[in-house]
């Protein structure tokens, strides 16, 4: 009976409704003084018609602010739905009328005393998200009564007000104790009281790193995975992303947590699953591999993670990207699920392109033989992007399971004759990486490949192309032949192909020697006197060099065995892996980035607690926090105590301060490490170019990625890499480009002038703008830029803009490898579309996680934008002082005995001239800079300063600057063991001291 | 956590517009609107960043839901919650449209208030919203004390799916095994992969708090059991118990009492809900074989003969049989002859349909068609996307089979005996595909 009675008085609601639609239709014009009216009317119904629409127009954007008063007063009702229609209203326009809002505040109160709790909830909800000061304050008393009022239901709205109040007035909520109430909603008999709770302290927690908000202690654990069992879906998933955030005290305890966070495996909802799986990810760590439990425990995490993919596209999507972590970290799990991963169809292409992603990753040699069938169906596909991802991963079988190479040159061959373009074209680009792997083996195609040599127009392609008839010149007859076809049109050519086409002719003649003679000399006079850019002339001249002083050297540099190429491609970088696992399910984990990389703010970074030494425990964070500040003031000896210093660095970013004793060894072992990744060792080579084919992004083909380049840029960076080579070559004038000299010196010092002048803010040093990408050059898109480091983190601020007639959209941007593996830690940002004549001031974040290569010079950084109209390509240089780290402040027996250590032939001196700083001014400037003073020493009158700075790659330098009185000529002698970053330290300096 | 969350027409005009947080501003509609809706190219991710805010998308026929965010906030909890108010706003209104939503905008900015408070998902549960929330607004001036506090302590509270004080005169409830059956077939006919997705779905019509026990011929349990003894039903079907690949449940199951025990016990929604899903790979009865020949005669002809072979008992009828057979794009007609069911070529599908309205076990039939084609001088070759079939049987392709689904109800005096009790076998193809 009771059934059908609801559902007839339903059914008359429903009747009733249908008309609500009308209230989007009102456009006329004195519509806002009608409304006026309408809502002073005394009627009921008409009043609360006109509430409604209101919020309507409020909806679809229009501004009805000016009825602010009007609706207020329609506030004091006994009618929930039209009370709650106000406090709609109320938020979205208390803050531009903060005392009209006022008005309000006497009806929350009341309500907040309301007998019935529905209403006291609804009080306490809508109060919080008023974010007016003066209501903030009104809201304290009730949100306390709340905070402990008998109904669960109030409870839990009063714990995320915790929040809300939170982030309008942290302190308030802090000095009003919340934080404490809060913390004992953790032990409410109510488990959705409890989960709000959990949720309201993380969030907090998080905007605290160091207070220890979260005291995740066993007791709480307990109370937590009790919760676990009782709560909603999303409770459950705030308490298992609170429990990640745990450190076990041993392995007994982990495993318990384990046992107990495994049920969830089997819950409907996915996040809840994957949040399971991120806990269960990160205890792992701690048991021993050798336990039975531990195996049972990575065949319990397979199915679920299966299960995912038949969820709704969306979340397959979510859940393939996080798997692609997995599968990284722990291959295991999923080693026999393969057939899973197997292309639907049907599936969206997100989802059709992750799940290729992670087949590569499964590929091996026990299941290649389906894999392969499975990806020659999928080259066949109609999204091109799919099609040549699928190609390339071809390619990449091949060069993982060798048994399997010779099927896949088969393949490849066989979709060469489609002779679809870009099928084409992406196969010859993964044949090359095949031909590196095994030398000598399948060059018999050589001959296919030559035959569709007219059909390529992918840069790409055609450097691929390029390199293989350089490299296999003896055995193609027309070998000349086919690379002077490409000559004809080289300027018009993109400087990947230029790169490649010069290397591949200059082998040729190494090779060949006697009928190319007037080849070489064409390419290289084409890429000495005809071009701009400085990589492909530098090169150029270094292979004339060669050639016409030393034959047998040159052959021994440009023939030199290549290093082999790596199997796997695409890895994450371990430690970027580490943290993304903690992040599983979260939007890191989807763009495989970290939180601080697109989050505003600086996050922690969160780590796996390895049973290993790599990780430091929560507690051994907030120590050496705390010691950090007072590291930062400085003892007897120094004199650069002035507290401005303190203020403008902030104390979190200085990083933990050197342990002494155990961090002599680690500071040698950062340098060495170092010293390896800048150099580019050769026993361990880069991988194959990284695409990160994320669909977000699409990606611009990377300058001279192409691997086959490597060991010669490589070598050619080394060769021109000390100044004495430059000097030497003094032969051809226009070799050297002023490339020694960086934007930051030179002719740019009146600049700097200026900018002091007119008061630049003490911070940071941060060069002027420099016009990188002439409008000329990049039909009508400019480039102006520079680089600066703020809170830690590198910006390239750039000013964008558009001199052509047309809309610009679609920016992009990529780096090309570099020194310091620079790379944007987030896609580029411009508001599009850029109308004509129109600039924006874009400042992208950078991390340094990205491929290395020696660039020449050193701080020389190649980029690549991407807009509507064409990619273009600049280089620019950057101060090397944004490398310089927050922590970069060595301990002074280690200084003393590192200064010892380092030999004297890695020591360079350098002047600066006019600079009229005292001793103390230059300290405190070099220190916003991250380059700290150690200690001070004066002798007859000349200030000597110790001083030390680290790089974001581990490189140590260490400084003595002398400062004599009265005289402006200072000297600078730098100490490092990878001396070749001296040159560009010194010039970072003088621009500091100089700012 | 979620920072905002809109809804827009499939012109992209705003119909819903919640903003939690006081990160996202007012331009943050537009952005989305601009570079997702608006966007020339087909968006290539749900999730997408734009100036450092992340929106989550899906669409609902032509309606866009977006949830916004500027926080590392957990992904497929957003999503989990998106569907979830799909399913919310289905359950009070019907299908999701601009009409209704437009028809319910206050009705959707009532539940947008109640199930997402700055940004954290609170309880999202059908039946404990109607209690307090319904098409004319919070019924909260009609309640008495007790009403209320029971409303609040069901949202709040453990079972917070089911309220107190349910009565019925009948205690009956039904049972529906419905399976999608997934099959990727090779020309050759060799199983490139095949699984069964099933789900049981429940109608439940008990009175007051009833516990539930629910079992199945799930292997683990069978096995079991079998230890112990007495196994009577062995040898009665050929195949006893099935090897469940992987199980999730509604939130009412006690999790860590399957994870212990493998038994599924639970106190069930009111009304009609989904208990579990499940997915199998071994052992599983493909309902048909597709058996595909393609012969290109020429440039401008293709010969196609398919063959659809039924197996499973001949006393059982399958239904709604349609196999779709691709052409290429450049068809100029074609010529069909089928000994059963209708055929038809859909030129705006590239297909040739077969429908078939029903077929007993153990038969087969063919159909033969001739496509003339265009001269092209495209030079590459049609894809010749997969044949695909869809049918509906009745019985469950994995095997599985209901056991028991025990009702106590401590309070009241109805017993288990006195439920009435009815199951239902339902085999649909999901994406059922032969390459040809």
């Amino acid at each position: 009976m009771q059934e059908w009675a609801n559902q007839l008085c339903e059914n008359r609601q429903f009747g009733s409704k249908m008309t609500d639609s009308k209230y989007f239709t009102t456009t006329k014009k004195g519509e806002i003084f009608e409304l006026k009216a309408e809502l002073n009317s005394d009627k009921k119904e008409k009043k609360k018609e006109a509430v409604k629409k209101v919020i309507a127009s409020m909806t679809v954007g229009k501004d009805v602010s000016a009825l602010f008063p009007d609706v207020v007063n329609c506030m004091q009702t006994d009618n929930l739905e039209l009370k709650k229609l106000v406090y709609l209203y109320l938020m979205n326009y208390a803050k531009s009328q903060p005392d009209m809002a006022i008005m309000a505040v006497n009806t929350f109160v009341k309500d907040c005393e309301d007998p019935n709790p529905l209403i006291r909830a609804l009080a306490v909800r809508t109060m919080g998200c008023i974010r007016v000061d003066k209501i903030t304050e009104y809201l304290c008393e009730p949100l306390r009564k709340c905070l402990k009022d008998e109904d669960p239901y109030v409870r839990k709205t009063a714990a995320v007000c915790v929040a809300k109040l939170h982030d309008i007035n942290a302190q308030l909520v802090e000095d009003q104790g919340f934080l404490d109430t809060l913390k004992d909603l953790i032990s409410d008999s109510n488990p959705m009281v409890v989960a709000n709770a959990v949720a309201a302290l993380s969030e907090i927690a998080e905007s605290h790193p160091n207070s220890n908000l979260m005291d995740l202690n066993p007791q709480t654990m307990n109370k937590l995975l009790t919760a676990l069992n009782e709560c909603t879906e999303w409770g459950q998933i705030f308490i298992l992303d609170c429990l990640a955030n745990y450190t076990p005290r041993d392995d007994r305890e982990s495993q318990s947590i384990c046992e107990r966070v495994t049920p969830r495996l089997s819950h409907a909802n996915s996040a809840v699953v994957l949040s399971a799986v991120k806990v269960l990810m990160k205890f792992m760590e701690m048991l021993p591999k050798d336990l039975d439990y531990y195996g049972t425990l990575l065949k319990k995490l397979a199915p679920p993670l299966v299960t995912l993919l038949s969820a709704e596209p969306e979340l397959q999507y979510v859940a393939l990207r996080n798997i692609n972590l997995i599968v990284q970290r722990r291959p295991e799990i999923l080693k026999h699920e393969m057939k899973v991963f197997f292309v639907k169809y049907n599936d969206p292409i997100y989802v059709k392109l992750e799940k290729l992603d992670i087949m590569i990753r499964l590929a091996s040699q026990a299941n290649i033989a389906q894999v392969l069938a499975e990806l020659k169906e999928y080259a066949t596909e109609v999204d091109v992007d799919f099609v040549r991802k699928a190609v390339r991963a071809i390619g990449r079988c091949a060069i993982k399971v060798e048994q399997s190479a010779e099927r896949c040159v088969s393949t490849l061959l066989d979709l060469i004759q489609t002779k679809v373009n870009y099928v084409v074209q992406e196969a010859i680009v993964v044949i090359k990486d095949i031909f590196r792997k095994y030398p000598n083996k399948y060059e018999s195609v050589i001959a296919t490949l030559c035959e569709n040599l007219d059909s390529l127009d992918e840069p790409e392609a055609r450097a691929a192309m390029i390199w293989i008839v350089g490299e296999y010149a003896e055995r193609i007859d027309n070998a000349d032949e086919l690379l002077e076809s490409f000559l004809e049109g080289f300027h018009d050519e993109s400087t990947q192909v230029q790169l490649q086409l010069r290397t591949a002719i200059v082998k040729l003649f190494l090779k060949k020697p006697t009928e190319t003679q007037e080849l070489v000399q064409q390419v290289l006079s084409l890429a000495t006197q005809d071009s701009d850019n400085p990589d492909l002339r530098d090169r150029g001249y270094i292979y004339w060099r060669l050639l016409s002083t030393d034959p047998v050297a040159a052959k021994e540099v440009v023939l030199a065995e290549k290093p082999l190429i790596s199997e796997e491609t695409d890895l994450i970088e371990p430690t970027l892996l580490e943290e993304l696992i903690c992040h599983i399910g979260t939007l890191a984990s989807v763009y495989h980035k970290p939180p601080s990389a697109f989050v505003e703010g600086r996050g922690q970074h969160k780590r796996l607690p390895g049973s290993g030494g790599s990780s430091e425990s929560p507690d051994a964070v907030s120590a050496g926090a705390a010691n950090e500040v007072a590291a930062v003031i400085p003892s007897q000896g120094d004199l650069l105590g002035d507290l401005l210093n303190l203020d403008l660095t902030p104390p979190a970013t200085t990083g933990p301060p050197p342990h002494s004793g155990g961090m002599q060894l680690g500071a040698m072992d950062l340098l060495g490490g170092g010293l390896d990744s800048l150099m580019g060792d050769e026993s361990e080579p880069p991988p194959i170019p990284l695409r990160s084919d994320t669909p977000r992004s699409p990606p611009l083909p990377h300058q001279s990625s192409s691997s086959p380049e490597n060991s010669l840029t490589e070598l050619g960076g080394d060769l021109g890499g000390s100044p004495a080579m430059g000097a030497g070559f003094g032969a051809a004038p226009a070799a050297m480009p002023p490339a020694f000299s960086a934007p930051v010196s030179g002719g740019l010092e009146d600049l700097f002038d200026l900018g002091g002048g007119v008061g630049m803010p003490l911070g940071s040093f941060c060069p002027p703008k420099t016009v990188w990408l002439p409008a000329m050059k990049a039909k009508g898109l400019e480039i102006s830029g520079t680089f600066v480091r703020r809170a830690g983190v590198i910006q390239m601020e750039m000013t964008i803009t558009n001199k052509a007639m047309s809309v610009m959209t679609g920016f992009a941007i990529q780096f090309n490898r570099n020194s310091f593996g620079l790379a944007p830690a987030g896609p580029l940002q411009v508001l599009t579309p850029l109308s004509p004549n129109q600039n924006i001031e874009v400042s992208l974040p950078l991390n340094t996680v990205g491929p290395v290569m020696k660039m020449e010079p050193l701080n020389n950084l190649q980029v690549a934008i991407k807009n509507n109209i064409d990619v273009f390509y600049f280089s620019c240089q950057y101060p090397i002082s944004v490398l310089f780290v927050e922590d970069g402040k060595m301990e002074r027996q280690v200084f003393l005995a590192t200064w010892k250590d380092i030999a004297n032939e890695n020591e360079s001196q350098f002047q600066i001239k006019d600079c009229h700083l005292n001793s103390d001014t230059a300290s405190n400037k070099l220190q916003t800079s991250n380059i700290f003073t150690i200690a001070k020493r004066t002798v007859d009158g000349q200030d000597m300063l110790y001083q030390s700075m680290k790089l974001t790659n581990g490189i140590w330098v260490l400084a003595e600057l002398k400062i004599q009185a009265g005289n402006p000529n200072y000297t600078v002698s730098l100490k490092c063991r990878a001396p070749e970053v001296s040159q560009c330290v010194f010039q970072s300096y003088e621009a500091v001291l100089k700012n | 956590m979620i920072g905002g969350l809109f809804i827009y027409n499939h012109k992209g005009e705003v119909l819903i517009s919640r903003v939690y947080r006081d990160d996202i501003g007012r331009n943050a509609v537009d952005a989305f609107r601009v570079n997702v809706i608006h966007a020339r190219q087909q968006v290539r991710s749900p999730v997408t960043n734009i100036a450092r805010t992340s929106f989550f998308h899906v669409k609902r026929s032509n309606i866009w839901l977006a949830a916004v965010t500027k926080q590392n906030v957990n992904a497929a909890m957003v999503f989990e919650f998106l569907y979830k108010m799909c399913d919310v706003m289905t359950a009070y209104f019907g299908k999701i449209s601009e009409e209704n939503i437009k028809n319910n905008f206050v009705l959707i900015y009532e539940l947008l208030d109640e199930i997402l408070d700055f940004g954290y998902p609170q309880n999202s549960e059908t039946g404990a919203l109607k209690t307090f929330i319904t098409q004319q607004g919070i019924k909260g001036q009609l309640q008495t004390k007790e009403e209320q506090s029971q409303i609040t302590s069901q949202v709040t509270g453990q079972i917070g799916w089911r309220r107190e004080g349910i009565k019925y005169r009948r205690n009956e409830l039904f049972l529906d095994v419905l399976e999608s059956v997934n099959l990727l077939m090779s020309p050759q006919g060799q199983v490139l992969s095949a699984h069964v997705s099933g789900r049981v779905v429940m109608k439940s019509y008990l009175s007051g708090m009833p516990e539930c026990k629910f079992g199945m011929n799930d292997k683990i349990v069978i096995d079991k059991q079998g230890k112990g003894g007495a196994s009577d039903d062995a040898g009665k079907s050929g195949k006893q118990s099935i090897a469940i690949d992987d199980c999730t449940f509604h939130q009412c199951v006690r999790l860590s009492k399957f994870d212990s025990e493998r038994s599924i016990s639970f106190i069930p929604p009111d009304g009609e809900y989904e208990l579990m899903r499940y997915r199998t790979t071994k052992d599983i009865i493909l309902p048909f074989r597709v058996i595909p020949l393609v012969r290109e005669v020429g440039r401008t002809k293709l010969e196609v003969k398919v063959v659809i072979k039924s197996n499973f008992k001949p006393s059982l009828l399958a239904q709604k049989i349609e196999v779709r057979i691709p052409t290429p794009l450049n068809t100029s007609g074609v010529q069909v002859i089928c000994m059963k069911g209708k055929a038809k070529y859909k030129a705006s599908e590239n297909a040739i349909v077969w429908k078939i309205k029903r077929m007993a076990g153990m038969k087969e039939s063919q159909i033969s068609a001739e496509i003339e084609l265009l001269p092209t001088n495209d030079k590459k070759k049609w894809a010749r996307p997969p044949i695909s079939m869809n049918f509906e049987v009745p019985f469950a392709p994995s095997g599985l089979k209901v056991r028991y689904l025990k009702v106590f109800e401590s309070k009241l005096n109805y017993s288990d005996h006195d439920v009435i009790k009815w199951v239902r076998y339902i085999g649909r193809s999901g994406i059922y595909e032969t390459r040809c």
